[in-house]
């Protein structure tokens, strides 16, 4: 149970929040057109007569595109509806050439699902929740007004127009903005796993219509505003906020919640009532008479699971309990496809390099990649995708390591150096010299050094001031440029020190 | 529509919209609404790109060739404000 | 040279392949006739000479190369301005799309054109193909070649397809095509004495046709006989895959299966559509067809459609509401008229737009589309409509488990004069009593002429069919055709 609240004049208020989710499906073609569906093309050029909406031009469904919705409610363990029917939903607006939307309402592709969601990613033994999913239907997307190209005009881009998008429909069972920005996320990933949908919000593949209202505890459901298009999951936390407080304020002056739409200004971090966009908000659906209803066949359906991947629970249970990483790797590295991607070839060539087995190697190729790499990474300002060092070459370095051809903090080293010149790791440890000295004679020598030089440290030591080992260790790597083995000087030492 | 011809056009309607009513007095329980004409499959397209030329895009100057304002490859319509 | 505009379909298609005459010949006598008509009959919105005449020396040319010819090679047709024509204007009867030029062609049209017919112009319709009368075009009406005995009113050629009708019956052009969503071909056959069918729902492609009622429309032809139609309907039918509703089904050879002979038929006769105070000789002409029908060897049964009073008023929710939908990208943003008044924002230039573009009936509907559609409407209108939908075609499928085709009237009466019926829209619609049920179920059905009235105007007689028994339905019209020895033709008066 959440315990989020907010803290109004007369008493504290929960919030409630369901999320519709646009998604738009990772298609060649448009959903009822062969238009392509590519980002980025020249005005109006990805248009054909059908997205035209020209007198007397029909629709057909692309497959790929009902493939995708199918994979997605399969991933998150929804109801598939072998039967489904398209509607109309009947609008005036200069983004829908038609006059209506081809859409799903009465009966849709998918039905009742859900998602577990990890509410606070840093703690990942903490909370889960599950999050209900009520329906993801298919419908075509609108074009885009561009409404500062003219003075007096408003410019019509219909390249958009007929894209396929799944409209996926959670339960109002968030009770605060963390859960909402931990189901988002979530979604995305899933979304990004099962290949459906790119999730890039910023360039508007996936929006959020952001429904919030509020209530005290315990009583019914509070009449709910709907915050349209949010395309970022911090924005999403931030619409939940603001509304909500909006709200409870409102309520407290005496006012009432008024269902409307509204839009967030990330400017201001405020929302607005948006000026009515269409005349009417009776939508008169009615089935499309221009298609018939759609079946699925078994065999379909069959495909569709089969060709389902490894998903981000199953693969982060894996992990923690087929690899032995931690909960806290596990969670990092299952986050988005491309990191768990990324770290299973990474592995495999480990295990490779080293001639082990993938278990044994796996907490070290995840500590690496977490500790090591990502932080490199940050200070580059580069992600994960950019990254100069490869899967493969991670492994070399890693089996230098492992062999103990060098310390892990030579390797950090070698890891900069990498990064910066682009060779690899063994070409850089040779051509540097930065092979560890494992030669217990040369560093029993230096440890010898290190004690005589430090004989009033070593009396405190031994009366007892147990941090000073550290300082030993310092000084006798100090003193053979840091490539002496460290687990033999340890070992040395503690012989030595008694 | 102008006044006058509402007037005209409203009686009309109405009368239709009453005759029409009579349907209600049809026993429909356990009929279905038709939604298949003449039984049929709903047959789903491959995932090409411009297959058909007919269908595809690529056609701007098609799409544009009649727009009362086409303007850089844009339609366009008054200014909206959203 | 009006003997050549005389010809069949099939008598110019051997004529040009034997080479007794040429098809530019054709296509000149025929541009001829349809620039004399023009005036007093208004069939035609726009006429394309130059392409019937482009159309017809490809064929000249072709047959001299010894090519093999199309099933249509020389015959100049009417094409209904209904279905797109690349290029050519396109309009729907309607101001809201003068000036349209697709920049693609048809299904059906192209079909027609590849099988090497010729477009010698677009015919004039009801706007937006409804209405039962021509009356609605923003082109003018059409007026029908036929006249009462003694009396020089104009008369009606029926609807939507009227200009089709008028034209094949002035012999303005051998063929035409029409679209039926609720007897706009059969209708205006059976007005002006000549015959049409429209198809199974879905046997024909709707890609291009400018929509009215996406459930209802079908594109037919209309031609002066039997084996006009098949040969016209062969060619023009056929799997479309850009039309989700288009039939995956071989077109049989409807041309060659033709055959009168009925024994082992039987006739179904609906007691519901022999209504009180039908026109006498309307109910002459359907007893005369059964005993045509018996005399080709049927045996003729009493069938039972009991909810035939109910077709009309599902009807008249189904297309409209269709229609308003359909309709609604008529909005002057990418093609058509633009009504911009000064200072007018987006919402002003949709609403003066249609107000201007579209047609008193046109309007009607959209609006009557609009209520049943609506929210807390939509039981008890939309789905009630569909639910009676669904029992006329069990009524039907119940039938034909007794029969193979039904014969009645296609019309309740013979045509009217303009302007008779125009001032009350619901006794326009009840023109359309006997031809709705057959569109609502998807069946095919056809008008062929049976004779004429006491004024000496043309009746039709309705042929309605099993699902995808087009053949059925053809050979019982032949069967009458023969019999009715049909050889009225309208007085030349303009």
């Amino acid at each position: 149970m959440s315990n989020y609240r907010i803290h109004g004049a007369t008493g504290e208020w929960e919030v409630v929040i369901g999320l519709e989710v646009h998604a738009q499906v990772t298609s060649s073609a448009k959903l009822f057109s062969g238009a392509s569906t590519e980002f980025g093309a020249e005005p109006n050029a990805q248009v054909s007569l059908v997205d035209a909406a020209m007198p007397g031009m029909l629709p057909v469904p692309n497959r790929e595109c009902i493939r995708q919705a199918v994979r997605t409610g399969m991933a998150v363990g929804a109801q598939i509806n072998k039967w489904s029917r398209f509607d109309r939903k009947n609008y005036f607006y200069a983004d829908l050439p038609q006059g209506y939307q081809i859409s799903q309402l009465y009966h849709p592709l998918v039905g009742e699902g859900s998602i577990e969601v990890t509410l606070d990613e840093k703690d990942p033994e903490g909370s889960t929740k599950t999050i209900g999913i009520e329906r993801i239907h298919v419908e075509q997307d609108a074009g885009k007004l561009m409404h500062d190209q003219h003075p007096t005009m408003s410019y019509v881009d219909l390249n958009r127009s007929g894209v396929a998008l799944m409209e996926i429909v959670s339960r109002p069972d968030m009770r605060s903005p963390a859960e909402a920005g931990a189901y988002l996320a979530k979604l995305r990933s899933i979304l990004r796993y099962v290949g459906s949908c790119d999730g890039n919000m910023d360039q508007g593949s996936m929006r959020a219509d952001v429904n919030v209202s509020v209530r005290r505890p315990g009583e019914p459901f509070g009449t709910r505003t709907e915050t349209k298009n949010v395309n970022s999951v911090r924005f999403v936390m931030a619409v939940v906020e603001s509304e909500a407080r909006r709200q409870v304020d409102l309520i407290e002056d005496g006012g009432t919640v008024v269902q409307e739409t509204r839009l967030y200004d990330p400017d201001k971090n405020t929302t607005r009532a948006m000026r009515s966009k269409e005349d009417a908000h009776d939508y008169r659906y009615f089935p499309d008479p221009d298609l018939l209803p759609l079946e699925l066949d078994d065999a379909f359906l069959h495909d569709c699971r089969a060709s389902l991947p490894e998903l981000p629970d199953a693969k982060r249970h894996r992990y923690e309990t087929a690899l032995g990483l931690s909960a806290y790797n596990a969670g990092v590295l299952t986050a988005d496809v491309e990191t768990a991607r990324w770290f299973e070839a990474l592995l495999a060539a480990t295990a490779a390099a080293q001639g082990k087995p993938e278990s044994e190697v796996a907490k070290q190729a995840a500590n690496w990649l977490t500790s090591e790499l990502f932080g490199a990474l940050n200070k580059l300002g580069k992600g994960l995708e950019d990254s100069p060092v490869s899967p493969e070459a991670g492994a070399e370095l890693l089996a230098l390591v492992g062999k103990g051809t060098i310390s892990g903090s030579i390797a950090k080293q070698v890891l900069e150096k990498m990064l910066e010149t682009g060779d690899g790791a063994a070409a850089i440890v040779e051509r540097e010299g930065l092979k560890q000295e494992s030669d217990s004679g040369a560093i029993e020598a230096a440890v010898d050094k290190v004690l005589a030089d430090n004989a009033d440290k070593v009396e405190q030591y031994r009366g007892g001031k147990e941090a000073l080992f550290g300082f030993f260790v310092g000084q006798t790597m100090k003193a053979m440029q840091g490539k002496a083995n460290p687990q033999v000087v340890n070992e040395i030492l503690k012989a030595k020190l008694g | 529509m102008s006044d006058d011809a509402l007037d005209r056009m409203v009686p009309e309607l109405n009368q239709i919209l009453d005759w029409v009513e009579q349907l209600g007095s049809v026993d429909v329980t356990g009929i279905e609404p038709m939604t298949a004409v003449i039984p049929n499959t709903l047959r789903l397209r491959d995932d090409v790109v411009d297959a058909d030329p007919l269908t595809g895009g690529n056609r701007r100057d098609a799409v544009l060739a009649n727009a009362p304002a086409a303007e850089h490859g844009f339609f366009g319509v008054p200014k909206v404000i959203e | 040279m009006t003997d050549l505009a005389d010809l069949t379909v099939a008598a110019i298609r051997s004529g040009v392949a034997q080479g007794s005459f040429t098809a530019r010949e054709v296509a000149e006598a025929f541009n001829a006739n349809v620039a004399a008509a023009q005036d007093a009959l208004n069939a035609f919105i726009v006429a394309t000479p130059e392409q019937a005449l482009e159309a017809a020396d490809r064929v000249d040319a072709a047959r001299a190369a010894g090519q093999p010819l199309g099933k249509l090679a020389g015959v100049p047709i009417g094409m209904k301005d209904l279905f797109a024509t690349c290029d050519v204007q396109t309009t729907a009867a309607s101001h809201i799309l003068e000036g349209f030029r697709p920049q693609y062609e048809s299904t059906v049209s192209q079909k027609l054109w590849d099988a090497g017919a010729g477009m010698l112009g677009k015919l004039n319709l009801d706007q937006f193909a409804m209405g039962s009368s021509n009356e609605t075009s923003y082109f003018g009406n059409v007026v029908s070649p036929w006249r009462r005995a003694g009396d020089t009113a104009q008369l009606a050629p029926g609807g939507s397809s009227g200009g089709s009708s008028a034209a094949v019956a002035a012999r303005l052009c051998p063929a035409a095509t029409g679209t039926d969503t609720g007897g706009s071909i059969r209708q205006p056959a059976a007005f002006t004495g000549i015959t049409g069918i429209k198809p199974t729902y879905g046997r024909c492609s709707r890609w291009g046709i400018v929509a009215f009622a996406s459930s209802l429309d079908q594109a037919g032809p209309m031609a002066r006989d039997v084996r006009d139609c098949a040969i016209m309907l062969e060619a023009m039918a056929g799997f479309d895959p850009k039309d989700a509703t288009s039939l995956d089904l071989p077109v049989p050879e409807w041309e060659a299966g033709l055959s009168a002979d009925l024994s082992g038929k039987v006739v179904g006769i609906p007691r519901e559509y022999r209504m009180d105070g039908m026109d006498g000789d309307v109910a002459k002409s359907w007893d005369d067809g059964i005993a045509w029908l018996k005399d080709a060897g049927a045996k003729v049964v009493d069938v039972s459609l009991p909810h035939t009073q109910y077709a009309l008023p599902a009807y008249y929710i189904i297309a409209p509401a269709e229609a308003s939908s359909n309709l609604a990208r008529y909005d002057g943003v990418r093609y058509g008229l633009r009504d911009l008044p000064e200072g007018a924002g987006l919402q002003d230039m949709y609403a003066a737009t249609r107000a201007a573009g579209f047609g008193d009936e046109v309007k009607r509907r959209i609006l009557i589309g609009t209520y049943v559609l609506s929210a807390g409407f939509y039981d008890a209108y939309y789905t009630q409509a569909q639910k009676v939908r669904t029992l006329i075609s069990h009524d039907f499928k119940s039938a034909f488990s007794q029969c193979d085709v039904i014969l009645a009237p296609t019309t309740p009466t013979a045509t009217f004069a303009l302007g008779e019926k125009s001032g009350d829209p619901l006794e326009m619609y009840l023109n359309d009593v006997f031809s709705v049920p057959a569109s609502l179920a998807g069946l095919p059905a056809m008008s062929v002429p049976a004779g004429l009235n006491r004024e000496g105007l043309p009746l039709g007689l309705q042929i309605i069919g099993k699902a995808f028994d087009e053949q059925g339905v053809l050979n019982a019209g032949l069967a009458i055709e023969q019999r009715v020895g049909f050889v009225a033709k309208p007085e030349r008066w303009w």
